[in-house]
């Protein structure tokens, strides 16, 4: 019981973190209808920045925490504006080999800047764990899993309450339309990337703290981000969050129970049991289109 | 009229096959001279992997440029065929080429048991399930380390040999890698000149009016996907026993990268391009003595820049620049 509840908690810990990325992959379809294959490089920009920032230049946890943030953001942007806009025929083969093209290089870059190495944060605010009926609680979960929930909750708030929000809505519903009622819809795909990216970021500095962080980490978490928006339900939020908490927990037993290596293959499993079976997700009411 | 048109297609048929026929007939004595001429067992070796290379890039070629369909995780394939072969060999003291046969079987048997769901999906979606599957066959590489030798690899695969004769030592292999490597043009090329290779081009085209012409796009794209993998497990068994050693890392994520790099540079869609991919991305790390470094950044530009500006491949683009400036 003890053992299970261990398990439980550091799954819902690491499902959170999927849970942010899924929410990346989610704002980028929304609006989009394309999936970043370098959403998980992003992730490691934000949580080897914060590093560099916080430990290396020794700039207050908050400052440095907006500052990676931000710049992760500026970086989305001119991906979007260099390598995305500057496509000649938007085909999703195209931009595959595109997105896949810029996490490569991004990871190349990490490594020239980062080295090899892994690196590691201090937890942010030290509490002492808290104990479950035996199991311990980091009190580091409970705030991150706070964070998961207020950002989704904000980007809700973001989509339906905001003007910009439903326009960017809108311009995902129809190109044409939007632009008819005066969207600005060029602009809308630009601030979906730099709200995208700038999630992955969010879930990079809020990892630093648990996991040792390296240039090659985003592959692996893009994936498992990936496969917590599907398991939701692609383009939803709660979806995304929810998606996320599954996989972690899930993982977390699989590795416990059965085999630590295998701990991966557990996600690419269910990834590809969701495409084959049931592509809108568990929560997905509609049949999602499948190109 | 109908018997002008078809005289004339027959024409131009026969004239561009006895083009490529030319082509090919060039190739194999530039293939020989070579082998004639370089006597430095280190230009050999390198000539070696370029050959490797194009049957890896011939073979996903056929399913990303002609098929239109993606995938990520075609190392996967490649190692099953490495792998197979070198387990029968050094666990259970196969003859090598009685391991070609189920190293072969193997992977073909795998692509039709994951292509069957997989290819039922386009676009994202295939090239996530392709990226899952290479995944998880590479954990898999990793993890059974009793057979595979885990992450440290796996030594002592023995060399190929006729009779007495051993294949791996000086020219011998770069002449059987080569003659692998013709003979799969040839196929290639009749491939597509066929019938299934008309009906795959429709695929690319439009996979739903292929569908309503009364093409069955998903045994067609069964097909190819079989065939590109049965091709990738050939070239890592050719692999295996030419190094004699393998590890999980030469059949990871960033080698299915590097296959797709080989095809985009070629430009998809082209066979002599895919020659041109190969020789060019095998060539580079030996040019450059730092490329380990920069690698990941040289891959991962020229995919982003070559699918911006020259989305037809390196050749074609080439060509079609110089003909507008010749034009102009």
């Amino acid at each position: 019981m003890q053992e299970l509840l261990q398990y439980i908690f550091s799954g819902l810990t690491n499902g959170a973190i999927y849970a942010v990325i899924a929410l990346g992959f989610s704002i980028l379809y929304g609006a989009t209808r394309l999936i970043n294959f370098a959403h998980g490089e992003f992730v490691m920009l934000g949580a080897l920045g914060l590093i560099s920032l916080w430990q290396g230049l020794k700039i207050p946890l908050a400052i440095a925490l907006v500052l990676a943030v931000l710049g992760v953001a500026l970086i989305g942007f001119l991906f979007e504006r260099l390598a995305i806009r500057t496509v000649s025929r938007p085909e999703p083969i195209v931009l595959i080999i595109i997105t896949v093209g810029a996490s490569i290089f991004l990871r190349g870059v990490g490594m020239l800047v980062w080295g090899k190495d892994a690196h590691s944060a201090p937890a942010f605010f030290s509490f002492a764990p808290i104990d479950v009926m035996g199991a311990k609680l980091l009190v580091q979960s409970i705030w991150i899993l706070g964070v998961v929930v207020a950002l989704t909750f904000a980007l809700h708030a973001f989509f339906k309450k905001t003007l910009v929000g439903k326009a960017m809505t809108a311009a995902s519903i129809s190109k044409k339309a939007a632009w008819l009622t005066g969207i600005p819809y060029e602009w809308m795909i630009l601030l979906a990337f730099v709200l995208s990216t700038a999630t992955g970021a969010v879930a990079g500095v809020i990892i630093t703290p648990i996991t040792m962080c390296s240039y090659d980490m985003g592959t692996l978490l893009g994936l498992k981000g990936f496969c917590s928006a599907m398991l939701g339900g692609l383009g939803s939020l709660w979806g995304a969050l929810a998606g996320g908490i599954v996989l972690g927990v899930l993982e977390s037993l699989g590795a416990g129970f059965l085999s630590s290596g295998y701990k991966d293959a557990i996600a690419f499993g269910l990834l590809l049991a969701i495409l084959y079976i049931r592509p809108s997700g568990i929560f997905g009411a509609k049949d999602l289109h499948r190109f | 009229m109908k018997a002008f048109t078809r005289n004339c297609s027959e024409k131009i048929m026969t004239q561009s096959s006895l083009h490529e026929t030319l082509r090919i007939g060039l190739l194999a004595g530039a293939v020989a001279a070579a082998g004639i001429l370089f006597d430095n067992a280190y230009h050999i070796q390198v000539l070696v992997f370029i050959g490797i290379n194009t049957i890896l890039t011939l073979g996903l070629n056929l399913l990303m440029g002609y098929t239109g369909q993606i995938s990520l995780g075609h190392a996967a394939f490649y190692g099953i065929g490495a792998y197979t072969s070198a387990i029968l060999t050094v666990h259970f003291q196969f003859s090598p080429w009685l391991a070609l046969v189920p190293s072969l079987g193997l992977a073909v048997l795998v692509a039709l048991i994951v292509g069957i769901p997989t290819l039922k999906l386009s676009g994202y979606y295939l090239a996530m399930g392709t990226l899952g599957f290479g995944m998880i066959v590479f954990i898999v590489f990793r993890e059974l380390d009793f057979w595979t030798g885990g992450s440290s690899g796996l030594a002592g695969i023995p060399s190929l040999k006729i009779g007495p004769v051993d294949l791996t030592s000086g020219r011998n292999f770069y002449y059987l890698v080569w003659g692998a490597v013709l003979g799969t043009l040839v196929v290639s090329r009749r491939l597509i000149e066929s019938r299934v290779g008309r009906a795959l081009r429709s695929i690319h085209g439009s996979e739903h009016a292929a569908m309503a012409i009364g093409v069955n796009t998903q045994a067609y794209k069964l097909q190819v996907f079989v065939f590109s993998a049965f091709l990738a497990a050939l070239a890592g068994f050719l692999y295996a026993h030419c190094i004699g050693f393998i590890s999980p890392g030469s059949f990871d994520f960033m080698a299915s990268v590097r296959m797709v790099t080989m095809v985009v540079i070629g430009g998809m869609a082209s066979i002599w391009g895919a020659l041109l991919g190969a020789s060019l991305l095998t060539l580079l790390p030996e040019w450059l003595h730092a490329f380990a470094e920069y690698e990941m950044i040289v891959y991962g530009l020229i995919l982003m820049l070559v699918m911006i500006f020259l989305p037809q491949g390196l050749l074609r683009g080439l060509l079609d620049i110089y003909e507008r400036s010749r034009n102009a």
